[in-house]
């Protein structure tokens, strides 16, 4: 008894909530006529897609910088890259991996200033972070309408000018991942080997990196910035550098999230991003100023399986579509628990 | 000091301190002469939208006033108002009567809403804006659930006006025949051409003097002292908690009313959609104004309504102009929305940050001597 309550005390109620709702929705499936294979497959590649996007979350949250609200961003500095690529004309891994390395300067740049800036507001960052993002969202809104873009793939049929709302990929780095070293059985599971050895290798990177000097000197940052102070640590640098790094895990986290999506979804697709991927943090329990990559992977599945599975078990057992709904209670209420808990500590 | 340089010092003070109107005021008169539209329509325009936004923006004062920045969560109060509108439109009353009946309906779900906001944001001191912001998603899920599965299902909705085909649920869009401007056209009055929304006028008037009384009452005189020191005030014996949460209750309670006289106004209620922008519009609106985080009055209401609205009638016909694009002026219209609160929250943070990097200095100083 002592030990479930210990357990309970360390998983937190919101997320062994969220478990138990998963894991229902899983042994209701079949009942239902939903089969589990294809919904395991499509947690798996959800997980994949979204992952590196919840990973970008880390650095900020380590260094005291809180959740990146301002995640478009770095997703704006992925759709840059990602459409200069398809005007170049690469295509396949070539147009795959030149996104990347012309997407980098922009994240490198973006983030840079957004760190900038956020040194200078420093206990407001999240909501300037919201708004940052809304605002360059909206700002590139008017720039996808008016940049040179000539790549008939992309720009309006008529008129001549201006990106299409959603590029498709196809033909260009569609799934470029996803079919890489595939394992299927049967007709309905599927494992994107490659996404998941993508995200693996992101991962690695973060884990690494975070092991090292400058690492470790952000961690400290995040835990205390008085004594990072004294320690001789500068504090703002840090901050900068989590901020450069969650931009680019923004920057890749969209161009893997494409490829497996489809398409490239310019205009207003970005507004929203960075909601989802704060909750899935969140639901993998870390908390506004701590956060670790085993939060990220658990996570990203609980979130991403909650979403994957609602919409088909419960529009087959009541035959209506609440698929909206519970995400929208599901990742702003978890936020929400989150933002208050938090004050409740320091005080 | 002659008279000349305090002249020079009161004008550049002005500017200083109203930086952000001014640069509307020139920036909308660039765009007026680019629109081509006559002064004519802009003025009733202008009388229209300060009629149907004034009494939502007057309603983020409070919750200002008591420190807690700019309440995003007036949408909770925008969307206790909707409620109260569909069931009126369902029992079938119209008119005025059918208006204030929406109020009294809506009035203690706002009240529960605005103490559910006041009760979070207490939990989140010092981050409420974005709380406050997230809440608001977060209660609009569970509004979703109630409107487009509850209703109709558990609470009984007979008018199949707004129910869906399928039995349960409200429809997209409900067309408020018959409340449509009628506290707008309760007294009318046309000068020139111009119909004038005299009652809802006189509402707003009346929430103006509210304010202005509330402001010198002692819950107002406490809501000022925790606004500027929570510490401070508890010291003092005011329930700190309690103020913020009456705040709240009262913005949200506004903001309810104000959303009930903004749809009365457009006539149709996109039943999931309406209250969308409620907040953002509200408060870009309040900024434009020339008010901050943390002084707002009831003349930056009004500024703001109108600087905020000339460029959103204006924005998209000049970008046409300008660029061939009406779409460009409708992303410009968005982008200055978001840029706005965000250089604002940006302003108010900057110069706290280095407020207190004085204060730590000037604590240093004492200290060596």
């Amino acid at each position: 008894m002592n030990s479930i309550r210990r357990f309970i005390e360390k998983a937190g109620w919101p997320r062994i909530i969220i478990a138990m709702l998963l894991l229902s929705l899983f042994i209701v499936a079949p009942s239902v006529g939903v089969r589990v294979d294809q919904s395991i497959t499509d947690t798996i590649v959800r997980f994949g897609m979204n992952g590196i996007l919840v990973l970008g979350m880390v650095p900020m949250v380590q260094t005291g910088c809180g959740l990146n609200f301002g995640l478009p961003l770095g997703i704006i500095a992925g759709l840059l890259g990602a459409t200069i690529s398809i005007e170049l004309g690469l295509t396949g891994l070539a147009g795959f991996a030149g996104a990347m390395v012309l997407a980098a300067p922009f994240a490198l740049l973006f983030g840079w200033s957004y760190g900038k800036l956020l040194n200078r507001v420093k206990g407001d960052e999240m909501m300037i972070a919201t708004y940052v993002g809304f605002s360059s969202v909206s700002f590139m809104c008017m720039m996808w309408m008016l940049l040179p873009y000539h790549s008939s793939k992309m720009i309006w049929g008529y008129g001549g000018a201006g990106l299409r709302t959603t590029i498709s990929l196809e033909g260009f780095w569609l799934h470029i991942l996803d079919n890489f070293l595939t394992v299927r059985i049967g007709s309905n599971f599927m494992f994107p080997t490659g996404m998941i050895l993508f995200f693996a290798f992101m991962a690695l990177i973060m884990w690494a990196f975070f092991h090292t000097k400058t690492g470790t000197a952000m961690t400290a940052v995040g835990s205390n910035p008085d004594y990072a102070r004294a320690a001789g640590i500068n504090v703002d640098k840090m901050r900068t550098i989590s901020v450069i790094m969650s931009t680019v895990y923004g920057a890749i986290g969209i161009l893997v999230f494409q490829q497996s999506f489809g398409f490239i979804q310019l205009y207003n697709g970005p507004f929203f991003m960075a909601l989802p991927a704060v909750a899935a943090i969140l639901i993998g329990g870390a908390s506004v100023n701590k956060a670790n990559i085993t939060n990220v992977v658990i996570g990203t599945i609980l979130f991403q399986g909650i979403l994957t599975m609602t919409p088909s078990v419960i529009n087959s057992a009541i035959q209506s579509d609440l698929s909206e709904v519970v995400r929208i209670i599901v990742s702003d209420g978890m936020i929400v628990y989150a933002l208050t808990r938090v004050t409740r500590k320091s005080r | 000091m002659t008279r000349k340089t305090g002249f020079k010092d009161t004008i550049s003070r002005l500017f200083i301190g109203n930086a952000v109107p001014i640069m509307f005021i020139i920036l909308i008169a660039f765009a007026i002469p680019l629109s081509g539209f006559s002064s004519g329509y802009l003025i009733q325009e202008m009388v229209t939208r300060l009629g149907r936004d004034s009494f939502l923006v007057l309603s983020l004062l409070l919750p200002i006033m008591a420190g807690m920045g700019l309440n995003f969560g007036i949408v909770l109060g925008a969307m206790s108002g909707q409620i109260g509108i569909i069931l009126v439109t369902n029992w079938g009353i119209s008119g005025v009567g059918g208006l204030f009946l929406a109020m009294a309906v809506a009035t203690p779900l706002a009240v529960l809403m605005g103490w559910i906001a006041g009760v979070v944001l207490n939990r989140a001191k010092g981050r409420e804006m974005v709380t406050s912001l997230i809440l608001g998603y977060f209660i609009n899920g569970v509004y979703q659930l109630v409107v487009l599965y509850i209703m109709g299902k558990i609470i009984p909705i007979k008018n199949s006006a707004i129910v869906l085909s399928r039995g349960y649920g409200i429809r997209n869009a409900i067309d408020l025949k018959g409340m449509r401007q009628s506290l707008d056209k309760l007294i009318p009055l046309k000068i020139g051409d111009i119909p004038i929304p005299v009652a809802t006028f006189i509402f707003i008037a009346l929430l103006c003097l509210f304010i202005w009384w509330f402001a010198k009452t002692k819950l107002g005189h406490d809501m000022r002292a925790v606004g500027q020191d929570m510490a401070v005030a508890e010291d003092s014996g005011i329930k700190v908690e309690r103020t913020r949460i009456i705040a709240i209750i009262l913005s949200t309670v506004l903001a309810c009313y104000g959303q009930i006289i903004f749809l009365q106004n457009i006539g149709t209620l996109n039943t999931y959609n309406s209250h969308d922008q409620t907040a953002t519009f509200a408060v870009a609106a309040l900024l434009i104004g020339g008010a901050s985080v943390v002084r707002a009055s009831i003349p930056n209401v009004f500024i703001g309504v109108i600087l905020f609205h000339l460029m959103f009638v204006v924005a998209p016909v000049a970008g046409k102009e300008l660029m061939g694009s009406a779409m460009i002026g409708e992303y410009f219209r968005v982008f200055v929305s978001y840029g706005i609160i965000a250089v604002s929250i940006v302003l108010y943070s900057w110069k706290r940050v280095k407020e207190r990097e004085r204060a730590r200095r000037s604590l240093r100083g004492t200290k060596e001597l």
